[in-house]
């Protein structure tokens, strides 16, 4: 088996041909993209806003809920049925678009109910603060609530990411490309190696990608609210250790 | 100056958080707002910023109606400090503290340079600047709170339960090193606390208020302490009144008498012989009183830390009287010490010779009343 | 388990008529929801019962926090299509054999829950766990009694997205064979049918609703002291 794989992934052609890996991949990257681009422009700010105000969470946790309940290949099928007999000059949009809108309604629970509840989360008192300090209701939101909500936002991001990398696969059974060609073609041909590729070749770029976010987190959200300080005496969790910071308080008042 | 006229707070339930408040909080003084919770004191302080509309009436920052200016105005000019500091945990402590001057555009270096000073001036190290919130400890914290607080030197602060969020002897700390900053500042400060021993400490006046919104008291705290206005106030102000009271009353010259004092090091046999019913003050090389030497107790070579018995408090000349009273109860050899401004030793009083003094002084005021 | 489905050979007249399309049929799409409730349900418990062991595992002893959680959490970038379609080289099954379904999904619950039980057991105030201790609870005593309780709302709030996902995940089941309700994703959309799929979405869509709601009531039924804190 192990042989086989081998063999399999040792033919330059299966990479760089027409319909290799790097071919597929780079489908698979696409699709995947756009649904995640629309999603963010849909999620975040519409989270944002009802986080913020608080009206609308009710709806957003119904939403976010139902997407969740939607079966991705169903509601696949039902769609490219529905939406393809329009398309039929264009051979890739009949089938895209639908995969778009079904990864899109995927990826969207995930952020949008993050987003929400990332910004309910922030410390009530650092929002009265801010109030209190003559902040208007914008400058609150992104100047305290949104710094403050980024873990949780970037989170979600990350978990959609994870889903839509996955499920993109499915792509493949309504005869788009994406990574999903290998293992559907596989399985049709009995390639067997052919089909752990494309699944390895998902998993690792999910990984990749999950790396790739948590960077970027890492130089977003601030130290304060990710509790990774540099300083000694603190620790990995968010609040120092009691003793230790009365310990601290004393040294001070002793100056 | 913050003038209350008849403001009253009803929520859309029909619950009356303030009912018909009037209140004038003079420039440059402490108004403490205590009461029991559910009297809403904390609403009181949240409508002077506009935090809380109030339903009817109007409050006054000196000639302006607060209600005709915008809100982010008026809270720009207003200090805030609230319990728990409400720090901004992704920022670090100096530009926490610089927020405020930011918003109203000054630049970024002048405006961390004035934090920094203001850190100091709240007592904090200068190193934590760069640290953030959750890096420090409660009482820390609220130091913040308080520097960025004052950071765009508002002329008026409101201070919402600022010290209950710490232990005590934190809160103690802030509580003296608060005074001393208002000495200097001269800010109009209402504060909000539900525990009367703080109002009595900090406060130039205090209002008490009762559950349904309304003025229950408002006196000064020796006033307060004195004559409550009736049941309840009494009931809230709570026990030891009379006690209590005599931190406000001057010592004065109290009948110090002169101590035979003993020094560390000395020969414990020697220091014994001195003892005047049993009991010897050692006192340090400064003239400063260390603690009471036990004669009674078996001891030889030189006169150690271990041998003084240190359960006696220190009054300082010209002080209260509760705490010349104080020193001479928990003193074991029931002869109250007493300490200049220096903390040199100026001799010892005795429990009977303070009450002498609290007598006398009581009945100078019920001639003085009845004239 | 149900006879063969019954059906157009070519596309349909009337390919949105629901009812036209349930004549006579109902028998058989009910089973294939009875083998898509059990095919959902089956992976959560036996994933809930291997990874109460490893998420107190991971709560227990620190430093397996880190890669145990890791670890699950990687299970979850492997695509369900490519697991169903592996699974029955791998282990020998028939490729038709519901197994093929059970493991994946229940490898998918595991790769979840690990973490949310971790985390859940993790959330119990530490002065409980010692005011516990102190009442003479064992390690064991308290784990069922104290932390196991008190962590329950979190526990059911992961079960909630592991059935959820499930329910949806066992549709893709179909492109293996599987009978399911996926069985008329498959069989709809070689035909252009609309109506086989339309039952298919709505039944799968009612199912995760039912499934989701069992577990908010069982939760609300064994932590009865959170609603007391609610009414207040």
């Amino acid at each position: 088996m192990i042989n086989d794989l081998w063999s399999y992934i040792s033919v330059a052609d299966h990479w760089w041909g027409p319909n290799g890996i790097m071919a597929r991949l780079d489908e698979h990257l696409r699709y995947s993209a756009i649904a995640v681009g629309i999603s963010l422009v849909l999620a975040i700010p519409l989270g944002l806003v009802v986080g913020h105000t608080g009206r609308g969470t009710a709806v957003v946790t119904f939403i976010a809920n139902a997407f969740r309940a939607l079966p991705a290949v169903g509601l696949l099928i039902f769609l490219v049925v529905l939406i393809s007999p329009q398309f039929t000059g264009r051979s890739e949009a009949r089938y895209l678009i639908p995969t778009t809108i079904v990864l899109v309604l995927l990826s969207i629970p995930s952020i949008l109910a993050n987003t929400v509840e990332g910004v309910r989360n922030v410390d009530p008192e650092a929002r009265d603060a801010a109030r209190g300090m003559g902040m208007t209701g914008s400058q609150v939101l992104f100047k305290v609530e949104l710094p403050c909500a980024l873990p949780l936002i970037f989170s979600g991001v990350r978990s959609a990411v994870l889903q839509v990398i996955a499920t993109a696969t499915i792509a493949a059974y309504i005869s788009l490309g994406g990574l999903g060609r290998l293992i559907i073609d596989g399985l049709s041909s009995r390639e067997y190696p052919k089909v752990i590729t494309g699944a390895v070749a998902v998993a690792v770029l999910a990984i990749v990608l999950d790396v790739l976010i948590a960077l970027i987190q890492r130089y977003t959200v601030s130290r304060g609210v990710s509790g990774r300080f540099s300083r000694k005496g603190a620790t990995a969790t968010t609040a120092p250790r009691k003793d230790d910071a009365i310990e601290a308080d004393a040294e001070v008042l002793a100056v | 100056m913050i003038k209350f006229e008849s403001v009253t707070k009803r929520y859309p339930d029909g619950t009356v958080a303030v009912n018909g408040l009037d209140l004038v909080a003079p420039s440059g003084q402490i108004t403490v707002l205590v009461g029991p919770s559910g009297c809403g004191k904390t609403t009181s302080l949240r409508m002077i910023n506009r935090m809380i509309e109030p339903t009817s009436g109007r409050i006054w920052l000196d000639e302006t109606d607060t209600g005709t200016v915008s809100t982010s105005k008026l809270r720009r000019g207003i200090g805030y400090v609230i319990q728990h500091a409400g720090l901004f945990p992704h920022r670090t402590i100096v530009d926490n503290v610089a927020t405020v001057p930011l918003m109203l555009g000054v630049d970024k270096k002048t405006a961390r340079a004035q934090a920094m000073d203001l850190l100091v001036r709240v007592g904090l190290d200068p190193a934590f600047a760069k640290r953030y919130p959750a890096q420090l400890s409660g009482g820390q914290q609220q130091r913040v709170g308080v520097a960025r607080a004052l950071a765009a030197d508002p002329p008026v602060m409101l201070m919402d339960e600022p010290f209950s969020a710490v232990d005590p002897v934190v809160r103690a700390q802030l509580h003296e090193e608060f005074l001393r900053l208002q000495q200097d500042l001269g800010k109009t400060i209402v504060l909000v606390t539900h525990d009367i021993d703080e109002a009595v400490k900090l406060g130039d006046q205090i209002a008490v208020l009762r559950v349904g919104g309304t003025l229950a008291q408002l006196a000064t705290p020796a006033d307060l302490l004195a004559r409550p206005a009736d049941d309840f106030v009494a009931g809230f102000v709570g026990r030891d009144r009379g006690y209590r009271s005599l931190g406000f009353a001057d010592a004065g010259d109290l009948p110090t008498r002169k101590e035979v004092t003993v020094r560390l090091g000395s020969d414990f046999a020697a220091a014994a012989a001195l003892a005047e019913d049993g009991w010897v003050l050692a006192i340090g090389d400064a003239g400063e009183p260390l603690g009471w030497l036990d004669a009674s107790h078996p001891g030889t070579g030189p006169i150690g830390p271990q041998h003084l018995h240190r359960g006696g408090t220190v009054a300082t000349e010209g002080g209260s009287l509760r705490a010349a009273l104080d020193a001479a109860l928990s003193a074991p050899s029931g002869r109250g010490v007493l300490v200049r401004e220096d903390n040199t030793l100026l001799g010892t009083v005795t429990a009977s010779e303070v009450v002498a003094r609290i007598e006398e002084r009581a009945a100078a005021e019920r001639i003085e009343a009845a004239r | 388990m149900s006879s063969p489905p019954v059906g157009y050979l070519a596309a349909p007249d009337q390919p949105w008529n629901v009812q036209h399309y349930l004549d006579g049929k109902v028998g058989y799409v009910l089973g294939l929801l009875w083998q898509h409730l059990w095919l959902s349900v089956l992976p959560v418990v036996i994933g809930l019962i291997i990874a109460l062991p490893i998420g107190y595992a991971a709560k227990r002893f620190k430093w397996t926090y880190t890669p145990l959680v890791t670890i699950s959490g990687l299970l979850y970038t492997i695509p369900s299509l490519a697991l169903f379609v592996v699974i029955p080289s791998v282990i020998g099954t028939q490729i038709l054999d519901p197994i093929n379904v059970v493991i994946p999904l229940t490898i998918y619950t595991i790769a979840l829950m690990v973490r949310v039980i971790a985390d859940g057991l993790r959330s119990v105030d530490e002065t409980v766990l010692q005011a516990a201790s102190a009442m003479g609870y064992s390690r064991f005593q308290r784990l069922l009694k104290v932390e196991l309780p008190i962590a329950i709302p979190v526990i059911g709030a992961g079960l909630r997205v592991a059935v959820v996902a499930n329910v949806g995940m066992v549709a893709v089941a179909a492109v293996i064979g599987v009978p399911q309700l996926g069985t008329l994703f498959s069989y709809g959309k070689d035909l252009f049918y609309y109506a086989p799929i339309v039952v298919g979405l709505v039944l799968s869509v009612a199912l995760a609703f039912a499934l989701d709601l069992l577990i908010v009531l069982a939760v609300r039924a064994l932590t009865p002291w959170r609603k007391a804190v609610a009414a207040r």
